[in-house]
């Protein structure tokens, strides 16, 4: 097994892009545009519910260390 | 009394109890030791851990209140959404390293961190104390989602006999719960997880359907409430930030990472734990169905709304919108989904109580046995003061003192977390900070009658609303620098550390 990766630091910095997306509320505090009815407002939060794992999952894969080497 | 809703409702509890009993069987390890009946042994993987986590951190009062408040105040109740988002970046980073140091150093509790690495048993008292009392409410109110559930069911009783439902419901929970430990929810929680998820999904399928579509419900809220209104911005934003920062800091999550079997095991959930924030998004969503509804309006609702306030709104929407026997599944739903944050949270304040309280201040010579037995003991004396307090108090009291527990709880942030990225804060200062954010933030919430969290600072001519634990943190963290600062100068000797650097990073060999 190699060393633990200690520095995964420029991989964690993607996490800071769900802070300024969910906090800078005048962005998303509209309802136009609407989905199926439902306004910006709410598909937005929700979407980023979505993404929040993805980036969550690239930053996890991106960190792996290797095993077994 | 809706018959075939109460028999699927209580075939399912039938179910999840026979399955809390054989919990103790499962993964068998030595329940004499507090880390194997507190912790599971430290042996979760992913999947259960995904379950137990999910099961433990999106209580059943999480689902009956969030939809209340999205009822009754409209977006600004949607704070819970950004909430759970930012919630995952922030474990992702700091929970590995929490686990890591507890692993290596045989730490149950935030508190025995906190102790080891300040050498301050006084501080870890602080930390534990906090803890318990923000924790017990919250066990008071998982009661909550049982007893709202059972009176929509339309089981009524005169006096005490009102609440033997509730009673029986606890005893069986406490039972289990002192018999097999963390092992019990775990196990429980893969059902109420699943009929959670088969309920929600039949909700979104049908109700927004018999109302017409999402472009009707919408425009049944009315305007004010669609939107976040101008002075509603700077609550919005530090509730959700401030409840982030909060929500590893609870005893309940706390113990639910540390029983994961490692480090990539937490950062792995933390991509897959928002399928949970997903539904907590459609459950709140379903404040607005609930006013598309009208069932405030509907007679056969009054008596609910009258005592359970907008709590009821979620019970009465599947009540109006679902065939009887499958009300039953929505209600097992809540109730089981109570039992398991509740039977965790009881084992966490047993950890705390045992490791931070009796084994530093009452018997310090303890032998690890008489440990486990006195965690069991606990569990069940904090589970019986929950009851007692839900019973024989009036339900405000418990909302106002959780309320007031998410403003007690952030303010052990500078120990539990700072604490795990830098030693220079001095224990002192530390335990400074933390009693003037404790005062602060309790004397905020007691100039709105300790109603809301949310407090207006003014800066000059400026008012800013928000939430009164972020702002309380700030006082604590000026404090607790300027207080290490000071001890510092004076050369007031810090303590020992007994983590090593290494402890940070070490992992499952």
């Amino acid at each position: 097994m190699s060393g633990i990766r200690r520095n995964p630091w420029k991989w964690h910095a993607l996490l800071l892009i769900p802070f300024v997306a969910t906090l800078w509320v005048p962005f998303y505090d509209r309802v136009e545009p609407s989905v199926a009815g439902i306004p910006f407002f709410y598909w937005y939060l929700l979407l980023w519910i979505v993404l929040v794992a993805v980036l969550n999952g690239v930053v996890y894969v991106a960190t792996r260390e290797r095993r077994g080497e | 009394m809706n018959v075939p809703a109460a028999v699927v409702f209580f075939t399912l509890f039938a179910l999840v109890t026979v399955l809390g009993f054989v919990a103790a069987r499962w993964r068998r390890g030595d329940l004499d030791q507090l880390h194997e009946w507190g912790l599971g042994g430290r042996r979760f993987g992913t999947l259960v851990t995904w379950f137990l986590l999910g099961g433990d951190l999106y209580t059943a009062y999480t689902f009956i209140a969030v939809p209340a408040l999205v009822y009754g105040a409209g977006a600004l109740g949607f704070f819970a959404v950004p909430f759970t988002i930012i919630a995952y970046p922030i474990v992702f980073v700091v929970a590995p390293r929490l686990w890591s140091v507890s692993h290596a150093r045989g730490y149950i509790t935030g508190a025995d961190f906190v102790r080891g690495r300040f050498q301050s048993p006084l501080l870890a008292l602080a930390i534990a104390l906090t803890a318990l009392l923000a924790t017990m409410p919250y066990i008071a109110l998982q009661l909550v989602g049982i007893q709202v559930v059972v009176a929509a069911l339309g089981i009524e009783g005169q006096g005490w006999m009102a609440d033997l439902p509730l009673i029986v419901a606890f005893v069986i929970l406490a039972a289990y719960t002192y018999n097999a430990g963390l092992r019990a929810p775990a196990m429980i929680a893969v059902v109420k997880d699943a009929v959670i998820y088969v309920t929600v999904i039949a909700a979104i399928f049908v109700i927004p359907a018999q109302l017409g579509g999402f472009g009707k419900i919408f425009a049944a809220v009315p305007p004010p409430k669609l939107l976040l209104l101008p002075g509603q911005t700077s609550t919005f934003v530090t509730l959700a930030f401030g409840s982030s920062l909060a929500l590893m800091l609870y005893p309940h999550a706390m113990t639910g990472l540390l029983a994961s079997s490692g480090r990539r095991v937490i950062q792995r959930n933390t991509a897959l734990l928002p399928a949970y924030s997903l539904l907590l998004g459609i459950i709140a969503l379903f404040g607005y169905m609930a006013l598309a509804a009208h069932v405030g309006d509907a007679p056969e609702f009054a008596h609910g709304f009258q005592q359970y306030g907008a709590n009821y709104a979620v019970p009465a929407l599947f009540l109006r919108s679902f065939p009887s026997w499958f009300v039953g599944v929505a209600f097992a739903a809540i109730a089981i989904g109570a039992l398991v944050p509740a039977a965790v949270m009881s084992i966490a304040s047993a950890n705390l109580f045992t490791r931070n309280i009796y084994r530093e201040y009452l018997r310090p010579r303890c032998t690890d046995k008489e440990e486990a037995r006195v965690a069991k003991i606990v569990s069940l004396v904090v589970k019986l003061g929950a009851l007692v307090f839900i019973v024989a108090l009036p339900q405000k009291y418990a909302i106002q003192l959780q309320l007031l527990g998410g403003v007690w709880i952030l303010q052990t942030f500078p120990a539990m977390i700072l604490g795990l990225y830098t030693r220079w804060l001095h224990r002192w200062g530390l335990l400074a900070g933390w009693a003037v954010g404790m005062t602060l933030g309790t004397w905020m919430c007691s100039t709105t009658g300790f109603k809301s969290t949310t407090f207006a600072l003014r800066l000059g001519a400026l008012s800013v609303p928000g939430y009164a634990a972020l702002w309380a943190l700030l006082a604590n963290l000026a404090v607790t620098v300027l207080g290490t600062l000071a001890l510092s100068a004076l050369r007031v000797s810090p303590g020992e550390d007994e983590t090593h650097p290494e402890d940070y990073f070490s992992d499952r060999a």
